[in-house]
């Protein structure tokens, strides 16, 4: 088990190694300069060289890199170009508040798509069924912005019932949480549908049958359990896609996360930022996906790490 | 020259102001929403349209403007001197003015400040427009303190400038030029702009990271009973339509960013909510630049063709009417506008005779570049379809800010569409329109000059209205401005478009004259001035 982690946390650093790399390179070769976009439009040329030289722009990639990740192996994520703040003063200011909303939405999505992929499961073949498997594909598909938008604008704006966006209490939660909720939970309501089937064929459900056990406890005891586990192994994979689709519902719902922190800086070229976000995001991505193998054999005991 | 002293006496000032017709409320606070974070609050650093009025309040220059005017008048100097070869200023300071942390502020600190921004350390964007002054070319390149400005006594700020420069008097009113104290600074270092400490009406009392800003009435403020305001919070992160939304429902005072183009109708369509409007002339152009060094735009016709193929007023409607057409570079309310210009005449047959006069009655294939927000590219279209008229086929390259600003630093681009990047002067004066965007300096690898457009006389002109200092000739300095801009039209290296108008959405619980609200140089409100009523 010890060696098990070991050995991921290894491949997790060659993980963030390469996203580093590879975000770095992607940054330099964008037809931008970070420099002008610093010295500002009343620059003279001599001013925005001496900002290059100063921020060490002028030299080669690879040294630009290799200054990075020497930093990096310090703890430092460098400075934002623009607000001249430490890039992890900017990320821990944000961070709490991407987490809440993201351990709020996974619950939503768990809530709606499971019980949605039961019932499904158990309407195999009926209207039921279509009904909630097409219904899947809608909110799967749905553009965010514009379920953000009618959310807060329904339950905001016209019922009152939660603030029109913000942070900071029980009630700001709700809606962004249930706007990513309801878009998540299709893939989860597929999974766990067809996982339900494969389960309700099993011979051990046969025998739970045979046995005279109730509909009731044979879904909630036997059935159920069993088919969980690929969800489980999907919640890895989802915080991949939670912090690539972030950005639009915390803009609406003025949720002050990382996701508003990267998009305003990738307008402005603000390199710092970009890449503390970016590994920040991979490292959530590795880890959410190593908690999620290691949760796996604690459900299921068939399962071994190797 | 005479020797100028400016009216020191406060009561005066404030009798004169337009601004405080009305007798304000003090108290209150005003919510304030923007959708971008606030970067720094450092004088020598923010150069973002929002942070530009907040630093504003917080700090103070030597000089300052009537509120709601492009009118100079005396800020942190009580008054001032101007040799007769315009070649030294000398400030009388204000004394018992206090910083924040209680300090007396002390002539020192002027001179401090103006070294801190043409220091190349600082990195400060601003640190060209102090380039009139004695020294500038070593300091800004290895820090060593300015010959050009001193302190002979506490009291008094004296200034040496290499060349005589009409615009020196608003450079100091600029907010690069702004008084910081260096204990603070030293204390605080790079983080400075996230504890700024200034002379203000008001003193920052909150910063919570990517969510709000507080500001607090400074109770020692210089001028005596302002701010009106106990304290304004800036919530960030605000979507424009949510913040507009949250203004309908009464949560909000000033949606910072305006009215989203998509809701303009809906809001002025509604006089409940076209009440609560405020519509004003900003310091913008809107413009199309052509590529001079390159065919087929380097031949005049041409670019008199692409003037005179634009339909202006159509392109007006794809902005639901936010702006007034455009004839010349400078905006109306600049002084050294040309009011009886008529400019190029919307004329498609004229137009294209023009092109055949050029050799290309075939019209030509061309790129536009434009940024990619919204209404950006619907201008474009509307763009390509007038030229299309003509026989022009520009085909629409739609990119992020950075990367527009990039091709036509670089000179990449044959014509550009300015929306989003458009010029807005950082002081009301003409001077500001030419020197950085038409002039011969601008014209360089990675300059703002996107025409890369260089007419020696022209430099020459303006060179000769800049050191045009004395204030009596002040309509001939204009004059000289009209005519350099009139010369830059006869060449054409633009063809101006529209200046866009600022509506600015308040409360109805918000006093003021409604100039604050669409202050030229406070944008989007002067924070100082407004008031609650009630």
């Amino acid at each position: 088990m010890a060696a098990y982690i070991l050995r991921r946390l290894v491949t997790a650093a060659l993980i963030l190694l390469g996203v580093s790399f590879i975000t770095f390179v992607l940054l330099y070769v964008l037809p931008a300069d970070p420099v002008r976009q610093i010295a500002g439009r009343s620059a003279t040329p001599e001013t925005v060289e001496s900002i290059r030289r100063q921020l060490g722009l002028d030299q080669p990639l690879v040294v630009q890199y290799g200054n990075y990740l020497w930093n990096l192996l310090q703890g430092d994520l460098g400075r934002s170009y623009l607000q001249k703040t430490e890039v992890a003063t900017l990320i821990t200011a944000r961070l709490p508040a991407t987490l809440l909303l993201m351990v709020a939405a996974i619950f939503c999505e768990l809530v709606i798509g499971l019980t949605l992929g039961v019932i499904a499961a158990l309407y195999r073949g009926r209207a039921l069924d279509n009904v909630l498997m097409l219904s899947s594909f809608v909110t799967v598909s749905a553009p965010q912005f514009v379920v953000a938008l009618l959310l807060l604008y329904v339950f905001s704006v016209q019922l009152g019932w939660f603030p029109i966006g913000g942070y900071g209490t029980f009630s700001h939660l709700v809606l962004p949480a249930v706007t990513l909720g309801i878009l998540g939970s299709g893939w989860y309501a597929r999974i766990m549908r067809s996982s339900m089937l494969d389960v309700l064929r099993a011979d051990f459900i046969r025998t739970a049958r045979a046995k005279g056990l109730g509909r009731g406890r044979i879904i909630l005891g036997h059935a159920i359990p069993n088919a969980i586990l690929p969800v489980i192994a999907m919640i890895g994979i989802d915080i991949g896609m939670f912090m690539s689709g972030i950005v639009v519902v915390e803009s609406v719902f003025g949720w002050p996360g990382i996701g508003q922190l990267a998009w305003q800086a990738i307008q402005r070229v603000d390199i710092p930022i970009i890449m503390g976000v970016t590994l920040i995001s991979a490292l959530a991505i590795v880890i959410g996906n190593l908690i999620a193998d290691l949760i796996s054999p604690l459900i299921d005991p068939r399962i071994k790490l190797h | 020259m005479k020797k100028l002293i400016l009216s020191t006496a406060l009561s005066a000032m404030m009798a004169l102001s337009p601004a405080l017709a009305e007798t304000p409320v003090h108290g209150g606070n005003m919510i304030v929403t923007y959708k971008d974070d606030v970067a720094t609050l450092d004088p020598a650093i923010g150069y973002d349209w929002q942070n530009w009025s907040m630093i504003k309040s917080v700090f103070d220059g030597l000089m300052d403007y009537e509120p709601g005017t492009t009118t100079l008048r005396p800020g942190l100097a009580e008054s001032y001197e101007i040799s007769e070869d315009g070649l030294s200023y000398t400030f009388k300071l204000r004394p018992g003015v206090k910083f924040h942390n209680g300090r007396e502020m002390t002539a020192e600190d002027v001179v401090w400040s103006i070294n801190r921004v043409v220091n190349p350390a600082t990195q400060s964007p601003g640190q060209g427009f102090f380039a009139m002054i004695e020294g500038f070319d070593a300091s800004s390149v290895d820090g060593s303190p300015l010959t050009g400005v001193s302190a002979p006594d506490a009291g008094t700020v004296v200034f040496k400038l290499s060349r005589p420069d009409a615009t020196f008097l608003h450079v100091m009113a600029l907010n690069f030029s702004y008084v910081v104290p260096k204990e603070a600074v030293e204390a605080a270092g790079a983080d400075f702009g996230k504890q700024p400490v200034g002379t203000g009406a008001f003193k920052l009392a909150e910063w919570t990271l990517g969510q709000r800003l507080v500001f607090e009435k400074n109770a020692d403020y210089w001028i005596p009973g302002v701010p009106y305001l106990d304290s304004f919070t800036v919530e960030v992160g605000q979507e424009p339509v949510v913040a507009l939304l949250r203004a309908q429902n009464g949560e909000v005072d000033v949606p910072g960013d305006g009215i989203p183009p998509a809701k303009f109708t809906e809001v002025m369509g509604d006089p409940a909510q076209a009440a609560n409007v405020v519509e004003g002339g900003q310091l913008h152009t809107g413009y199309i630049t052509m590529n001079v060094t390159a065919a087929p735009f380097d031949k005049v016709e041409v670019r008199r063709a692409v003037n005179m193929a634009i339909n202006k007023d159509r392109i007006i409607q794809v902005i639901n009417g936010r702006a007034v057409p455009a004839n010349q570079p400078l905006p109306p309310s600049m002084p050294g506008y040309t009011k009886d210009y008529a400019g190029y005449p919307y004329d498609v047959e004229g137009a294209k005779a023009l092109l055949a006069e050029a050799g290309l009655a075939d019209g030509f294939e061309t790129e536009i570049y434009v940024m990619n927000t919204d209404p950006n590219p619907r201008i474009a279209q509307a763009i390509q379809q007038d030229l299309k008229a003509i026989g022009i086929t520009a085909n629409i390259r739609s990119l992020a800010q950075a990367n527009v600003i990039e091709a036509g630093g670089a000179g990449q681009a044959p014509m550009i569409w300015s929306g989003g990047m458009a010029w807005i002067a950082d002081f009301p004066d003409p001077s500001n329109f030419y020197g950085p965007i038409l002039g011969c300096g601008g014209a360089v690898e990675g300059g703002w000059n996107w025409s890369k457009y260089c007419n020696a006389e022209l430099d020459a002109l303006a060179a000769k209205a800049d050191s045009t200092v004395d204030p009596a000739k002040a309509e001939e300095r204009l004059k000289l401005w009209s005519d350099t801009y009139m010369g830059v039209m006869e060449d054409a290296p633009w063809a101006p478009v529209f200046n866009e108008q600022r509506y600015t959405m308040k409360s109805p619980r918000m006093g003021g004259a409604d100039a604050l609200y669409v202050d030229p140089v406070s944008i989007p409100v002067n924070y100082d001035y407004v008031y609650i009523k009630e």
